[in-house]
């Protein structure tokens, strides 16, 4: 019987499946697992008796290369859907059972987790728990560190119980998101106009930029490179940039107001390619930028550099996290497609893009030492570097904008964040844009 | 009861069960969650004037409904302008039937792309570095760009005209074609000379026209929020675009509640309209 039934199964997925097929199959993975204890292995299962599991999230961890390798690797199909940050937290909390795996931001997480549409992880499944940078579960990049300002991911990461919605102060056996991609973002500018070197962040309000600067027009974000810019330029000293006061919300929009009606800014940006024919078209010289963004504006043959600056680095994190109504075969695949990303080729694929990964020794042993030293040493590059897809991204003796990894993920000044007051906040932004 | 009195209320079935289902209903859902409440990830069934509370106080959301009426006149008068005239050539310039229509085809052709795509193109068309600001700089009228281009209300403007004078046009043409030519002829025999006929004539025959153009036009600004967004490059603010950044944010019932409000207010300008101007009579 067993064996009929792995056979269905299995012309089944040649054929390509049909929704009510699929279920079937996975009914019938179900029986199996339970049933057949001569099965070795999980990659095994997920072959012959097709699991597809549903990912959303934003753009860029969404990547088709990554689906096509889990097939390969594991034979789980996944579904890939990219949306913006705002759709990604309206569809955990309205459309529970719309996806299976959410790969969204810790500060997503800080506002949805209450929602109780995903369920928390036990570590005691994830292979390389022991080995994910600690900046996700103690929070110390390394033992001395402090944790920055904002929702950083380690005060996220944790939930008390299997059941339970209320985050965590210290690692437990129970985490939200197991990390993806993280990264420290900056200002790109534009080396050949800007004519002098870029040092703060107050410097993008120069007068010699007025009408060539933008900022990002997403409120949770664009607050904080606001407040970085505030607080460089020596407006206000934040208590918490990633969870200000009334006051100090107030302080920072009437100051950003008073920018704009200056003319400071050319426009304000939402969306990543806006900011790269921003920048692209010489329309702004300095701005808020997403690294690809960078990437993809020098892909153009156009000069720009993710410039570091003196006060340091906004950082942001994602996470995969397991929707609620996941059990059975399914949670296992789940599980098992968080520790085949967990174990080095996603890792890798990522570094390459300029990001991190979370778990780096499995990275590394799928990167040339030369990329290695390039992307997380900071070295210079002794031959061309590739991007994932083979393009020449750097040439052979150029160092990355920032340096190494220490150097950059520890000079990390605020995480993206959710504030306490939050409306009140977006409300305030909202004035700014109508201002 | 027989058949012929049942048999009005079933022709009128089919369209009422539409709009039943497909407009009133789902007005009736956004007035209704525009009294619930919510937090940052949900929102609860209440009866709460919070949403109505702080968008009528909110000084920013009388800025930008002032805004948005902005640029519904400035628009509207453009495009009237603009539409009046087009309308007037095809109707009393271009003398075979013919012709006309072949003219009128033209003026549609833009519809042809995207609403999307032709307001984007203006993007690179008056950009610093743009065609315009090029050309402009290499004749030597101007010896640096010309800011204003881009990301302004200028731009928003420009792209609206671009996009909604059509729907002036078509009102406009069809009722100048209705004119009987031989009430001009009437007022050239009486005296009338050509401003005359067309302030005492034409004009006031145009008006259902007019009136039913300047309602699209209308309309359709006071909605806009992606034109207003890309053309300012997020610089402005609109209604729509107010309303937009709230679902963003999942504040659903503060974007019904402005929904509310500017539907109450489209309505009043519609009805302002159909006020002024009888369009059953007229037609």
């Amino acid at each position: 019987m067993s064996k009929k039934t792995t056979d269905r199964a299995g012309s089944v997925a040649a054929k390509g499946v049909s929704r009510r097929q699929l279920l079937k199959g996975v009914a019938a993975a179900g029986g199996l697992a339970a049933g057949a204890g001569a099965v070795t292995g999980f990659p095994t299962i997920w072959a012959q008796n097709p699991i597809t599991l549903r990912q959303f999230g934003t753009g860029v961890s969404n990547l088709n290369a990554i689906a096509e390798k889990c097939k390969a690797d594991l034979g789980i199909t996944l579904q890939m859907t990219a949306l913006d940050s705002d759709a990604v937290s309206q569809r955990v909390v309205t459309q529970a059972n719309s996806f299976d795996i959410a790969d969204i931001e810790y500060w997503i997480c800080k506002k949805v987790f209450a929602a109780g549409t995903l369920q928390p992880m036990d570590v005691k499944k994830i292979k390389y728990y022991d080995q994910i940078v600690p900046i996700f579960t103690t929070g110390k990049l390394t033992p001395t560190s402090t944790i920055a300002q904002g929702t950083a991911p380690s005060t996220v990461g944790f939930v008390e119980g299997p059941e339970s919605k209320t985050f965590a102060k210290a690692p437990t056996e129970w985490m939200t998101l197991i990390p993806t991609i993280y990264n420290a973002d900056t200002l790109g500018i534009r080396p050949d106009l800007v004519g002098r070197p870029i040092k703060n962040w107050k410097d993008i309000l120069d007068p010699a930029f007025k009408g060539k600067t933008s900022i990002l027009n997403i409120p949770s974000i664009g607050i904080m490179d606001a407040a970085m810019i505030c607080e460089s330029a020596g407006i206000i000293k934040y208590g918490d940039k990633g969870n200000m006061t009334k006051a100090e919300i107030d302080v920072t929009i009437d100051f950003l107001i008073k920018t704009k009606k200056a003319g400071q800014f050319r426009a304000f940006w939402k969306t990543f390619d806006e900011s790269v024919n921003l920048m692209a078209s010489g329309e702004v010289v300095i701005q808020s930028m997403w690294s690809p963004a960078v990437a993809a504006v020098r892909s153009k043959g156009i000069p720009c550099v993710y410039q570091p600056l003196e006060e340091g680095y906004r950082a942001w994190g994602g996470g995969l996290g397991i929707a609620k109504h996941l059990k059975g075969a399914q949670l296992d695949a789940a599980y098992e497609y968080i520790n085949w990303y967990l174990s080095g080729w996603v890792g890798a694929y990522l570094n390459r893009q300029g990001y991190y990964s979370a778990v780096l020794s499995t990275a590394e042993k799928n990167m040339s030492p030369d990329e290695w030293a390039f992307w997380m040493l900071g070295q210079p590059a002794k031959t061309d570097i590739l991007s994932p897809e083979g393009k020449v991204m750097y040439t052979a003796g150029a160092v990355r904008d920032g340096g190494s990894f220490e150097q950059r993920m520890g000079a990390v000044a605020c995480w993206n964040s959710v504030m306490d007051e939050d409306r009140y906040m977006v409300r305030r932004w909202n004035e700014f844009i109508a201002a | 009861m027989t058949l012929s009195r049942i048999a009005p209320y079933l022709q009128a079935t089919p369209l009422t069960a539409i709009l039943a289902a497909f407009l009133v209903l789902p007005i009736a859902t956004i007035v209704m969650v525009s009294f619930w409440d919510y937090d940052s990830i949900q929102i609860f069934p209440a009866f709460v004037f919070t949403n109505y509370e702080e968008s009528l106080t909110s000084p920013v959301t009388w800025s930008t409904y002032l805004n948005t009426l902005k640029y519904t006149v400035i628009v509207w008068a453009v495009t009237l302008l603009i539409g009046f005239w087009v309308a007037y050539y095809l109707a009393f310039h271009i003398r075979s039937a013919t012709m006309q229509m072949v003219l009128f085809l033209v003026c549609t052709i833009p519809f042809l792309t995207s609403n999307i795509i032709r307001m984007i193109s203006w993007i690179p068309f008056l950009g610093r570095n743009g065609l315009l600001n090029q050309t402009l700089m290499t004749m030597g009228l101007i010896d640096r760009p010309l800011e204003f281009l881009l990301f302004s209300d200028f731009a928003v403007v420009l792209a609206m005209v671009h996009l909604y004078t059509l729907f002036m046009v078509t009102p406009i043409f069809n009722t100048l074609m209705r004119i009987d030519r031989a009430l001009i002829e009437a007022a050239r025999d009486a005296g009338a000379n050509g401003f005359q006929i067309l302030t005492n004539v034409i004009i006031p025959l145009a008006k259902p026209g007019i009136a039913i153009g300047s309602i699209f036009v209308v309309t359709l600004v006071m909605g806009d929020f992606i034109t207003v967004r890309f053309m300012s490059g997020g610089q402005s603010a609109s209604v729509g675009l107010m309303m937009a950044n709230q679902i963003a944010l999942l504040q659903y019932p503060a974007a019904a509640a402005n929904a509310v409000i500017l539907l109450v207010l489209v309505l009043l300008l519609v009805g302002a309209i159909l006020r002024i101007v009888n369009i059953r009579k007229e037609l």
